[in-house]
């Protein structure tokens, strides 16, 4: 087998060094009873180019050669070619975590960079070295606010996205946290602060908005803080399109940011993996999880990084960690690095207008059903979505997310996003279609 | 070494009281054990301790240890100069880099602690 | 005479931000086929930023350059070993990264209809199967991102099955030669942690497990083989007494690359367990991240597993939310699906028999590596180890030099260190683990390097207790950097 390298005479020497007859000698010790006495009921192992048929077959199921107004989380935009040369590079790719720092240094400095540019991102003052997703960072992000002001109560806007929604509760159920949402503006598609505030009091640990929301609506966060922060309770604010970040001002009145890096470079992948993050003020460091790389010297005065603060983790405070995490995306946050890179300053905002025109120049022949500013996304109502996505389909087209899955009361309306990829005539045919279907459904 | 005055506790903190209050800390075997000391986790002045009950850590960068409270009682002070200078704690345990005072809620206790010819004995006993 | 490494001017590098100069550019995009926005009539002018302070701005090459340089000073399995025990760290096949980029998965939106994601849904499915008959368990979720969170999810199924049955009870045992994840997470879970002592021999004390299973407790977080890299002999009795109090066996799975074709977990009376696709299905580390942590379950535990699970409905894959009893999400989507890409890959190219081909060299490999130690370097169990050995620093502490010490030397000779201070059983722990993806040259030199670096401890402990010497960086002051934390860059 090609990554077996040994030879049969070398086995054949190492089993006599260990004085040992027969490799299979070397499971001799096992229980009889514990033993697999027949093969593993799997093909036996194929070439590489069989491989790759496998998995080109497996491709050609999908959406290639489609248009797609998918965002809803998960967002297409272009991958600068970058990106890959750079995480493909083994030294990057193979390497370990980077607790030896002596021969660490390149991973550490790119982690440091990509902290501070998250920070610079975001207005924070500390950010982590990435946690799996965005998904996974918001209760991350509830579980720290618990600890911070130890209360345990957590308020999330029914406009954050769904599914991160139910991860949250998952977490929180075990936590001895309580869940509650607060709903939306029907007008605006923003937060319900008279909703908010009826429902926030002294016991609430946090309050957990989106922005842009699920809705692609950019949301009341001074709002949200105002309420919170008179109560004592610590504001979250998540994003899932940190594209938006490139024009639009960050949540300074946030506690915590907690977000969803799937934006920069990340492929879209089928759902992962991503890369999330936490990212907070100087005092609450010490109440952060997951790893974060510090600036130092070693023994000759050079500047040098490390892992630093490890005694927060799991491998030091075991069960009194700040949170079981062992890995960090690394490599897919290395990603992001390297498109933070090469867009820059300029490109970013450059990239986030060019969205946002998009997006405003679909929303122009299309209604969108809310009032609230957007950036790159919104919602549509449209009679029968899933009837006018049929429609879609047959051009070739990908359309918006039907919302009836998660918001009943929007069963008739979806959520499309327009990138920087999306082309013109892709949109207008969308809304061509929208619009006959709409005019089918009035007549059927 | 170890201060006559001082009583101790298994798990090598030291307490000295005067007048109704302790001032505690932990001691030189303790700090030199934990290595670099690189941050101290203390309660808030008016925070409740029990005796045996963990009343903050202390941290050096490859772990972790609690500072179990050698005698019940309410927090009054803590020491200001940890907070920027932690490596005190390697360099004057004893005395400038103590970590807490307690107004004792339960005299009593401080019978129940080690002399410094006990400590002596026990840690050389550990070894 | 070192043979491995050699030094060599390595670039110096400095931050992005120290290299950014206003009006560099890496990017360009097409021009917009729409009328472009004004940003505050669009987005509402409050809403709308200055410009990101202190975000770089420089030109391809630079970032070409920059990113290159700084990969120079890393060491990485394509320079040679890594023997750091519990992390399997083997050959990250290349084939893996090609299949996981090709278009029709890469770009799959986890949203899009079933009926254009058939082929993503197969891969999955196909890994379930594989890993199922890789652990003789009878069901799996892929969903899990990493390790610790396939552990959550493991101990969260353990609970949601025992609150059916009326008591989720309120402990976990856990050995104390366990991963640190393990109590963590047990405490995230809810549960307080009880650890159990290990026998003389660094085994399970099957004893102290009888007198500890009580009513209270919901289960027992075993790694087999253990930290030690010894198999549990007593693991079917083990799990014979958690079942007759109506406890689990849970599985922490790190360690399979001992096991898998040799024995199986669901033959030997583990209820759950989770598995690390980057460690043993040699997904890339990539630097600390991402891994994958898929669960297998026996039939009892299936009805809780994370919604949604894959089904054949009509002969097509389907997502099915109909889970009542399912514990909930433990992330958005299905899991980290480009991973579980080439985890795939991996078993594809191996195939069944190649799998067990694979375990036999990295046990081999790891006993040559015990025998050609055992003269200079204390073990502290002397039971037949598996896939890791792990040693004490005894012998060379007497002198005052530690295991980290010993580490940091090994850098000079060109490897990485091998797991310093864990398992916490073993003081000043050496732990070391080949994998098979190790030719005998390689494990030869590294044999020589820890042998070389024991005649130093004798003659020339100073200079270990400085090493490493050669790198680009000596020693870095951790310390200092725990004291006062400069987490990010600021500009002068």
């Amino acid at each position: 087998m090609r990554y077996l390298p040994k030879s049969d005479s070398e086995r054949r020497q190492m089993l006599d060094a260990c004085a040992v007859a027969s490799a299979e000698d070397l499971f001799a010790h096992l229980p009889e009873s514990v033993r697999l006495r027949r093969p593993l009921e799997l093909a036996p192992g194929i070439s590489e180019y069989e491989i790759v048929d496998y998995f080109r077959a497996r491709a050609a199921d999908g959406a290639n050669g489609y248009a797609s107004f998918l965002g809803a989380g998960v967002y297409r935009h272009f991958r600068p070619v970058l990106v890959d040369t750079v995480v493909s590079r083994g030294e990057f790719l193979t390497s370990y975590t980077p607790y030896q720092a002596e021969i660490s240094q390149g991973t550490l400095a790119a982690i440091f960079e990509f902290q501070t540019m998250i920070c610079q991102l975001t207005g924070m003052d500390v950010a982590n070295a990435s946690m799996y997703d965005g998904s996974t960072a918001v209760p991350e992000a509830a579980m720290m606010a618990a600890r911070i002001t130890s209360r345990h109560r957590v308020l999330a806007a029914r406009s954050v996205h769904p599914e991160y929604r139910e991860v949250l509760g998952t977490y929180a159920r075990h936590q001895g946290m309580t869940v509650e949402e607060f709903g939306y503006a029907q007008g605006t598609g923003a937060i319900d602060g008279e909703d908010l505030e009826s429902k926030t009091d002294d016991q609430t640990a946090a309050v957990i908005v989106q922005s842009p929301n699920f809705f692609g609506v950019i949301d009341d966060v001074k709002a949200a803080a105002e309420i919170a922060h008179r109560r004592g309770a610590l504001l979250i604010v998540l994003f899932t399109e940190a594209v938006s970040l490139g024009i639009l001002e960050p949540p300074q009145e946030a506690d915590i940011v907690a977000g969803e890096l799937q934006s920069f470079a990340i492929s879209p992948s089928y759902g992962g993996p991503y890369a999330g993050i936490i990212a907070t003020r100087e005092k609450f460091v010490r109440q952060m999880p997951g790893r974060l790389v510090g600036q130092t010297v070693d023994t000759h005065g050079n500047r040098a990084f490390c892992l630093t603060l490890s005694t927060r983790e799991q491998h030091i405070r075991r069960e009194k960690a700040t949170s079981n995490i062992c890995t960090n995306q690394a490599l897919i946050a290395l990603m992001a690095t390297v498109f933070m890179t090469v867009y820059g300053k300029l490109g970013l905002r450059e990239l986030a207008l060019q969205n946002a025109a998009k997006a405003h120049y679909l929303a122009g022949t299309l209604r969108p059903a809310f009032a609230g500013k957007f950036f790159n996304e919104f919602v549509v109502r449209c009679g029968n979505p899933e009837a006018a996505n049929r429609a879609l389909l047959k051009k070739k087209i990908i359309g918006g997310l039907p919302l009836g899955r998660f918001y009943p009361e929007l069963a008739d309306a979806m959520l499309v996003c327009a990138t920087e990829m999306t082309r013109r005539a892709e949109m207008d045919e969308l809304s061509q279609t929208l619009r006959a279907a709409a005019t089918a459904e009035v007549l059927a | 070494m170890y201060p006559e005055d001082f009583r101790y506790t298994k798990e090598h903190e030291w307490v000295l009281v005067e007048g109704g209050i302790g001032t505690v800390g932990i001691t030189d075997h303790a700090q030199q054990e934990l290595g670099d000391i690189v941050y101290v986790d203390l309660p808030k002045p008016g925070a409740g301790v029990e005796r045996g009950k963990s009343l903050g850590s202390v941290e050096s960068v490859k772990a972790v240890s609690d500072i179990f409270a050698p005698v019940s009682g309410e927090v009054t002070e803590i020491n200001p100069v940890l907070a920027d200078a932690p490596e005190k704690l390697n360099e004057d345990p004893h005395g400038a880099a103590w970590l807490v005072k307690i107004k004792l809620s339960a005299p009593g206790e401080v019978q129940e602690l080690m002399t410094a010819a006990d400590y002596q004995a026990y840690i050389g006993a550990e070894k | 005479m070192i043979q491995k490494v050699r030094s060599h001017p390595s670039q110096n590098e400095a931050l992005l931000f120290e290299r950014s100069s206003p009006g560099k550019r890496a990017w360009q995009l097409p021009e917009l086929d729409v009328p472009a926005v004004a940003a505050a009539e669009a987005l509402g002018a409050a809403n709308v930023r200055a410009e990101i302070p202190g975000f770089p701005e420089v030109s391809e090459v630079e970032a070409i350059r920059h990113f290159t340089r700084l990969s120079t000073w890393n060491y990485a399995i394509d320079h040679g070993m890594y023997p750091l025990g519990s992390c399997t760290m083997k050959y990250n096949p290349r084939i893996n990264e090609l299949v996981a980029r090709i278009e029709g998965l890469a770009w799959a939106h986890p949203y899009q209809p079933e009926a254009l994601a058939q082929g993503a849904m197969e891969v999955m499915a196909r890994l379930e199967a594989a890993l199922a008959e890789i652990t003789g368990m009878d069901a799996v979720t892929l969903q899990p991102s990493a390790g610790a969170q396939g552990e959550l999810t493991g101990i969260l199924l353990i609970r949601a099955a025992l609150e059916k049955r009326g008591n989720p009870r309120r402990k976990i045992l856990i050995p104390d030669s366990a991963h640190g994840t393990n109590p963590a997470t047990a405490t995230i879970a809810g549960y307080l942690v009880e650890n159990v002592k290990s026998t003389a021999d660094g085994m399970l004390d099957l004893e102290a497990l009888a007198r500890l299973v009580d009513k209270d407790v919901a289960a027992l977080m075993v790694t087999n083989p253990n930290t030690l890299g010894v198999f549990e002999e007593n693991i079917v009795q083990a799990a014979d007494v958690l079942h007759a109090k109506g406890a689990m066996l849970y599985m922490d799975g790190a360690n399979m690359n001992a096991l898998v074709g040799i024995a199986r977990p669901g033959d030997f009376g583990v209820d759950v367990m989770h598995l690390n696709l980057h460690k043993t299905f040699s997904t890339p580390h990539g630097g600390g991240g991402p891994g994958a942590g898929p669960v297998a379950v026996k039939k009892a535990l299936e009805p809780f597993l994370p919604a949604p699970r894959l089904k054949r409905v009509r002969g097509k894959w389907a997502w099915d939310y109909q889970r009542k009893r399912s514990i909930g999400r433990v992330r958005a989507f299905y899991g980290n699906f480009g991973v579980l890409v080439r985890a795939l890959a991996y078993i594809l190219a191996h195939g069944g028999p190649g799998l067990r081909n694979a375990t036999v060299d990295a046990v081999l490999n790891a006993v040559y590596i015990r025998k050609r130690l055992e003269p200079y370097f204390d073990l502290p169990y002397p039971a037949p180890n598996m896939h890791e050995v792990v040693f004490s620093d005894e012998r060379q502490a007497r002198l005052g030099i530690r295991t980290g010490d010993l580490a940091k030397r090994l850098i000079d000779y060109g490897f990485h260190p091998y797991t310093v201070s864990f398992p916490l059983i073993v003081h000043g722990a050496v732990m070391i683990e080949p994998t098979e993806t190790e030719s005998k040259l390689e494990l030869d030199q590294f044999i020589d390097a820890m042998i070389s670096i024991a005649k130093e401890v004798e003659t020339d402990p100073e200079m270990v207790k400085q090493a490493p010497h050669s790198t680009r960086t000596s020693r870095v002051d951790e310390v200092a950097a725990a004291r006062k934390p400069v987490l990010r860059w600021k500009p002068a």
